[in-house]
């Protein structure tokens, strides 16, 4: 049995999204039941949870891409599903696994469809569109590949072009699905450096589901542990990633040393238990 | 070498704001005057020739009264209900393209040109046969039944597809199977047929612009005034719904609503253009991608892709009146121009790249 371990989240300001006693199901299967939980503004979470436990669905449900069986999801405190998807794109960004761009885009065309919520017919392309657009490009040090297509990138330059569409959308939320699959370590660490920006410098309050636990324990201040589509813990780095935890939710048996870099917890796997 | 972009250009006035690429301007402004000059071309030609100077002096009105007569009303709806089909079938087939994110999705592929077929080989063929059906079919006549029959097509087609909103993948598997469905249907029609039927209607399923009057463009242009300007105005829409489901959500498109307007927009196009001129094959499917590769740019451009349509059915019709020892039916020819060309275009931008 998997021992609930909630702890209170490190509060920096007021909740900006929240999910009350979601359940979750795609058809007659019930993926999560019974989920609460909060995210406060300028914070960074991370969701882990073994294959299948239900995170990106989850994830999916926070970012109004599916709509709760029961329970609901609040942004600012108002019902997400009633609220209009265009004021919704003004406030939350989100960047699907794995995302697909159409053949011959340009970085900066792809950038530039950030700006959609804030469009209308007659004003397609504004200064501040421009403005923000270039500054996007710039920040995520893609200036030079503004005029490459997309489908030529590497891998981990295309995620950055992702990326910089979600700073052009200028949304205080910013949701991820595991945004480091298929990615070198190098391009990773290059990846979680830029969203960790995002954080630390742009004041985002950035959720993310991460398959890696290490990195998970250095990037993100909280962090959320799923199991068969419960919510299991919920607190800082240290409080989650425990040997006990990692036996109950991952079957693994694991020492946890502090990371000599970060002096986060660090998990080094011993063997699969069962 | 990767090909070099040309960059857009913003463009403000006020409260407008917009970007352009000159690519993208100057494709369907060609495209545009070679549109006139062709069926200037093919207005001239015919059992009394008439030279293109001549042609244009008669549309500004400075003509004389006798080639007036031949080239307004004897040859001017031919050209006039081409150019339209083609304007339709064209923008349609970018419509749908674009939407399901997949270049095999055309109006010919997805059954909805086999629907119009069904309605009008049921018209002319059960007409014949008599019965309280045939009586029906035969009073509607073969344009209506082939409205009808693509209207039908296109409604199965987005009521089958539909979860909860429009996968374009399914809609391509779902079409195809209502695609073999009516050509099933249209081949038991045929084989019920007598021989005369049966001729009549195999005209009708090549595609024709024999003897079609005003009373075949005007209802065309009709629709196309009201489809054509709304197809442009989802064009901000299309280009995000091209990204995929999730990140166009995510950018705030209201999906189902935004799917259902392309999907109606692009099927009322085909089944009126199929029901004026009967399935002129080929154009839906391969001007969006002839238009994409001639602009750039990563979807096929709506304008472009109509104005591309209209000059390939022109011209295919001017080469089948002409160049042709015998005159063959306008559908035959889009097929024999089209491939080469959009083949041309993808082993040359093979080799680009490579």
């Amino acid at each position: 049995m998997t021992q609930v371990l909630h702890r209170p989240p490190v509060r920096t300001g007021p909740v900006r999204l929240a999910a009350e006693r979601v359940r979750l199901a795609y058809d007659d299967r019930v993926v999560v039941d019974d989920l609460d939980l909060e995210l406060t503004e300028g914070s960074f979470t991370a969701i882990v949870g073994p294959n299948g436990c239900g995170k990106s669905t989850l994830l999916r449900a926070l970012g109004r891409l599916m709509r709760p069986q029961a329970g609901r999801v609040l942004l600012d405190g108002r019902a997400i599903a009633r609220t209009p998807t265009r004021e919704v794109a003004r406030v939350l960004g989100l960047l699907p696994q794995t995302p697909t761009a159409p053949e011959g885009l340009t970085v900066a065309d792809l950038v530039a469809r950030g700006r959609h919520p804030h469009q209308s017919w007659l004003r397609q392309w504004s200064r501040d569109d421009e403005a923000v657009v270039a500054e996007a490009l710039a920040w995520t040090d893609l200036s030079d590949l503004a005029d490459r297509p997309v489908d030529e990138l590497s891998g981990g330059q295309r995620q950055r072009a992702w990326i910089s569409m979600a700073l052009a959308q200028g949304t205080d939320l910013l949701l991820l699905d595991e945004p480091t699959t298929y990615l070198d370590l190098s391009h990773q660490i290059d990846v979680l450096d830029l969203v960790f920006r995002l954080h630390a410098d742009r004041g985002r309050t950035v959720v993310v589901v991460l398959h890696d636990l290490n990195l998970a324990a250095r990037y993100a201040q909280r962090l959320v542990a799923m199991k068969d589509g419960a919510l299991v813990a919920s607190g800082t780095p240290a409080e989650v990633l425990t040997e006990r935890l990692l036996a109950d939710v991952f079957d693994l048996e694991a020492r946890v040393i502090p990371d000599p870099v970060a002096g986060t917890p660090m998990v080094v796997p011993v063997r699969r238990l069962r | 070498m990767s090909a070099t972009t040309a960059t857009a250009q913003a463009v403000r006035l006020g409260p407008v704001s917009g970007r352009l690429r000159w690519r993208s301007v100057l494709v369907p402004l060609t495209t545009g005057v070679v549109l006139v000059l062709v069926s200037a071309l093919s207005l001239g030609r015919g059992d009394f020739p008439i030279g293109v100077g001549d042609v244009l002096r008669t549309l500004v009105g400075l003509g004389d009264p006798s080639q007036a007569f031949v080239l307004l009303e004897l040859r001017a709806p031919r050209i006039v209900v081409g150019a339209l089909v083609g304007t339709a079938l064209g923008l349609a087939g970018a419509l749908f393209q674009t939407f399901a994110r997949n270049p095999l999705a055309s109006p010919d592929v997805l059954g909805i040109t086999q629907g119009a077929s069904v309605g009008a080989v049921a018209a002319i063929v059960l007409a014949g046969g008599g019965g309280p059906a045939g009586a029906l079919l035969g009073g509607l006549g073969v344009p209506v039944a082939a409205l009808a029959g693509a209207l039908l097509a296109g409604s199965l087609l987005l009521a089958l597809t539909w979860r909860s909103g429009i996968d374009g993948y399914r809609l391509v598997l779902v079409g195809i199977a209502l695609w073999s469905a009516a050509a099933a249907l249209t081949d038991w029609l045929l084989t019920r047929a007598d021989i005369t039927d049966a001729a009549a209607a195999y005209v009708w399923i090549t595609g024709s612009l024999n003897a079609r009057t005003w009373d075949h463009a005007l209802p065309l242009l009709g629709t196309l005034a009201v489809v054509l300007p709304l197809a442009l105005a989802t064009s901000r829409v299309l280009g995000v719904l091209q990204f995929g489901d999730d990140t166009a959500r995510g950018l705030g498109v209201r999906l189902p609503l935004a799917q259902t307007v392309v999907v109606l927009l692009a099927v009322v196009a085909v089944a009126v253009a199929v029901a004026a001129s009967g399935p002129v094959t080929f154009v839906a499917l391969v001007v969006p991608q002839i238009a994409v590769r001639l602009t750039g740019g990563s979807r096929p451009p709506l304008l472009a892709s109509a104005l591309l349509g209209a000059v390939l059915v022109v011209g295919a019709d001017l080469a089948a009146r002409t160049a042709l020892p015998q005159a063959l039916p306008v559908g035959i020819l889009t097929a024999v121009l089209g491939a080469p060309y959009l083949l041309w275009l993808l082993v040359r931008g093979r080799r680009r790249t490579t």
